[in-house]
């Protein structure tokens, strides 16, 4: 295999990446909406939340890229490749990070909320101050956890024909005839890239503000 | 956008089969997956150090890379090493190699989590280390492994799902191909996206079910 073989999928291996964190970030922004849904008090909200993260954990994600992919055409609504393979990723992980960060905000302690309200800070400084960092803090490992989990599966988008690290692997095998040597350093890239998101995500976790213990 | 629930029942018998096939691998799968995970974290423990390091190794390239990146390899670089399969021994064997990564480490938790007097008073008394796993270890840690398997079972059912892509004729490939021939993609897609969210909803209720009926005969404290 060559060099050349090599670069072609590092150039792609961008493209994962960028994929990836897009979803991440759409998805975290879509998660604390549904986790603020889960711990309304409207029975309706919950139940609305409840529904969206048990379909998104309940199908595979495959499926869930087959259906938007092939669903937003039929109700008229023509996008590309990219932002269907996005739509579906961030759904998806949003799902699994609404989960997070309602056990998040449920394991800050109560003790800490009184203390604040009795030393009159205001519902938006409480948020602020205490619940918002103390609920990172303690879902910033599941984060972690599931940007890695998200970029091994935006190699699932090369079935919408987004042009990634997996299907540029699959073109290359297909044209050159060395299947082994290509998957396998395609495997390595996408090895490298997630033992540095867990490198960096301790790195980061430890340098987070603590939890009170 | 139109709904014809009509494709559907005219295309039953296919869609049957597709979820036969996707069922059948799952249920060979799962177990097979458990079964060698458990070897491997047994190997891992009673096995050495430098097996250990070995297994940790292949674990973690298991672990670290997508299933497709895996299933690729074992499907179109397998006949380069003079291992040429049919997409379904392809698949389950992919499949099982994957879950039994994760199973390992569930296992490797779970013994872990057994306090270490246990097994000492298990030697003193002289139990063989068959006796010790199958006695001390294996009971202790039931409770504490059931949970993340009964995750690690549904993400094996979603995960038949990417087997499609191998032309294992299973159930995503089955209403996929349905789709785009009929042009019936709505319709197929959805009856999809159904059956893999009941089934995989009624998983997590009976493993839910059986955690809280093993409970009941749990006899004793972690």
């Amino acid at each position: 295999m060559s060099i050349k073989l090599f670069e072609l999928l590092l150039q792609a291996a961008i493209y994962t990446v960028t994929i990836s964190v897009v979803s991440i970030l759409i998805g975290f922004a879509i998660a604390v909406i549904v986790s603020a849904m889960l711990l309304s008090r409207q029975r309706l909200l919950a139940l609305q939340a409840r529904i969206f993260i048990s379909f998104f954990r309940g199908v595979p994600l495959l499926v869930q890229l087959l259906l938007i992919y092939n669903l937003l055409p039929a109700i008229g609504l023509n996008v590309p490749s990219i932002v269907a393979a996005i739509i579906g990723l961030s759904l998806c992980t949003a799902a699994y990070q609404a989960e997070n960060l309602r056990g998040g905000f449920s394991s800050v302690p109560a003790g800490l909320v009184e203390s604040a309200e009795m030393v009159g800070m205001t519902p938006v400084q409480i948020f602020r101050r205490i619940k918002a960092p103390i609920a990172l803090r303690l879902t910033f490992p599941a984060l972690v956890n599931e940007a890695i989990l998200i970029l091994k599966a935006s190699s699932l988008v090369s079935v919408v024909g987004v042009i990634e690290l997996t299907r540029m692997a699959q073109d290359l095998a297909g044209s050159t005839f060395l299947p082994l040597e290509i998957f396998a350093s395609a495997g390595l890239i996408y090895l490298v890239i997630n033992w540095i998101v867990a490198l960096a995500g301790g790195l980061i976790e430890r340098s987070l503000p603590g939890v009170p213990r | 956008m139109t709904f014809d629930i009509n494709v559907i029942f005219s295309n039953l018998p296919e869609i049957l089969s597709g979820a036969w096939v996707t069922i059948v691998i799952w249920i060979i799968t799962t177990p097979a997956a458990a079964v060698l995970g458990f070897l491997i974290a047994v190997a891992r423990r009673f096995g050495g150090v430098m097996l250990d390091k070995a297994f940790g190794i292949v674990i973690a390239v298991l672990r670290g890379t997508p299933f497709l990146i895996q299933i690729f390899l074992v499907y179109y670089g397998g006949p380069f090493v003079g291992l040429s399969l049919d997409p379904i021994p392809a698949g389950v064997i992919g499949l099982s190699i994957y879950g039994a990564a994760y199973f390992s480490e569930i296992f490797r938790s779970g013994f872990a989590a057994v306090p270490k007097g246990h097994i000492e008073a298990g030697i003193c008394v002289g139990l063989t280390q068959g006796q010790i796993i199958r006695r001390i270890l294996l009971p202790e840690m039931t409770m504490l492994v059931l949970p993340p398997s009964v995750n690690m079972t549904i993400i094996l059912m979603k995960e038949t799902a990417v087997l499609s892509i191998i032309t294992v004729p299973e159930l995503t490939a089955t209403l996929s191909a349905i789709g785009s021939q009929q042009y019936a993609f709505v319709e197929a897609l959805f009856v999809l996206a159904l059956f893999y969210w009941a089934l995989v909803e009624i998983t997590g209720w009976l493993g839910h079910l059986a955690e809280t009926k093993l409970t009941r005969f749990r006899f004793f404290n972690i």
